[in-house]
């Protein structure tokens, strides 16, 4: 219950009233983009700037952990909507690939879960959310595309979609611009991109709210084996990143991010490069489940479960 | 002089792709606005990126707007939300079209 008082997730809790009562409630749509962006930007300097402060050389390990996450959940997922009867293989694999993606805001809100516990994390996981965001799209593209004889399909135009859209440059750019200046020459920036996070977290959190809502009318169109897949398939990946986490010897923090990373789902990236990779599947599902049933879940449930999670593990283990 | 006004309601994400594949058919320009409605896809009402739609339209010869068209349904009608209509236009430069 405590952790439901955090103003980041009550904002994200009045977006969802605001929604649901039909209130006239929006931000401006340049707003919007203008928070993703600088919410982007800040997350990718904030990483940058931890990364030029600490040791690369204990990253590869983790680093390895995420890419195999990132190339094992889509299989599974993939594997449980087939054996459900209830999606085609384009579907399926549609949806696979948003959950072997993740989201960067359900990153976000667990970083600020445990700068307000306290709990240390290590200085790397904003490289391990970059590196994470590629192989679960990458694999499900190849899932969908398996069944079908010829290719048609632009690779060139997927990965430009991928690597060029502004989430990945904005991450991996900020992490180069916070790498090269570290922490002593930002000479002021920091006011901007760090002391202000949370709120305008709290804000963009807030329209995440509304536009969460406003899937929920879609709910009863997917069926319930889709909403209870968002839910188990999150708690699953999570409890698979638990565990690699303790396995490759993540802090109680950073095993929490991981598991957050591989439950989140992706309604960005992944849905974009699903738009032009696999047209035929539908994107009513995959956004639906990823937004409308597992993002609100991560943030409100899953988070602090991942968390308790790592604290058993790892207490279990060391 | 007659020309043909195509005009083609579909999602922002193909934006792009239609820009470059229109002026290869043929058009020889064009102008975007951004779009909200409802359809056989559902309420597209531009409340999130995936969900924002395109009115695109350009003013061709009838030979493009007809290459056009076809090149439309037989590439996009299936798979994405779009819909595309011509209408017959008086315009007084035809050689600007």
């Amino acid at each position: 219950m405590e952790n439901l008082l955090d103003p980041v997730i009550l904002f994200f809790v009045l977006g969802l009233v605001a929604g649901v009562s039909g209130s006239d409630l929006r931000l401006p749509e340049s707003l919007y983009e203008t928070l993703s962006i600088y919410l982007l930007a800040s997350i990718g300097l904030k990483g940058g700037v931890e990364l030029a402060n600490g040791d690369p050389g204990g990253m590869i390990l983790p680093l390895l952990a995420s890419i195999g996450l990132g190339m094992l959940i889509p299989p599974i997922a993939f594997a449980v909507l087939r054996a459900s009867k209830r999606f085609g293989r384009a579907d399926a694999a549609a949806i696979a690939a948003h959950y072997g993606s993740v989201s960067v805001v359900t990153f976000a809100v667990a970083m600020t879960f445990l700068d307000r516990l306290g709990v240390p994390y290590e200085e790397y996981v904003t490289t391990l959310l970059v590196i994470m965001e590629i192989p679960g799209i990458a694999v499900g593209v190849v899932i969908a595309r398996l069944g079908k004889e010829k290719g048609g399909l632009a690779l060139g135009r997927l990965a430009h979609e991928v690597f060029f859209g502004k989430s990945i440059l904005l991450l991996v750019g900020g992490m180069a611009v916070g790498y090269l200046v570290g922490p002593d020459r930002l000479g002021g920036v920091e006011i901007l991109f760090f002391d202000l996070f949370r709120g305008a977290l709290a804000f963009f959190l807030l329209e995440m709210g509304i536009v969460t809502a406003r899937r929920l009318a879609d709910l009863r169109s997917v069926g319930a084996f889709l909403v209870a897949f968002g839910i188990a398939m999150p708690l699953f990946s999570g409890f698979l990143g638990v565990l690699a986490g303790a396995l490759v010897g993540l802090s109680v923090g950073g095993t929490t991010i991981l598991a957050t990373l591989a439950a989140s789902a992706s309604y960005i990236a992944a849905t974009a490069a699903m738009r032009v990779a696999v047209p035929e599947a539908n994107p009513t599902l995959y956004l639906t489940a990823s937004l409308g049933v597992t993002f609100p879940f991560n943030i409100v449930v899953g988070i602090p479960v991942y968390y308790h999670m790592a604290l058993w593990i790892l207490g279990a283990v060391g | 002089m007659n020309r043909q006004l195509v005009t083609i309601v579909t999602e922002a994400a193909l934006e792009r792709r239609l820009i470059e594949e229109v002026k290869r058919l043929g058009a020889k320009g064009y102008t975007i606005v951004k779009a909200s409605g409802e359809g056989a896809r559902g309420v597209r009402e531009a409340a999130w990126e995936h969900s924002k739609n395109i009115r695109m339209e350009t003013i061709c010869r009838p030979e493009v707007a007809d290459a056009i068209m076809e090149h439309l349904s037989s590439k996009y009608y299936e798979h994405y939300a779009m819909v595309a209509w011509t209408t017959d236009v008086e315009v007084l430069r035809p050689d600007k079209f």
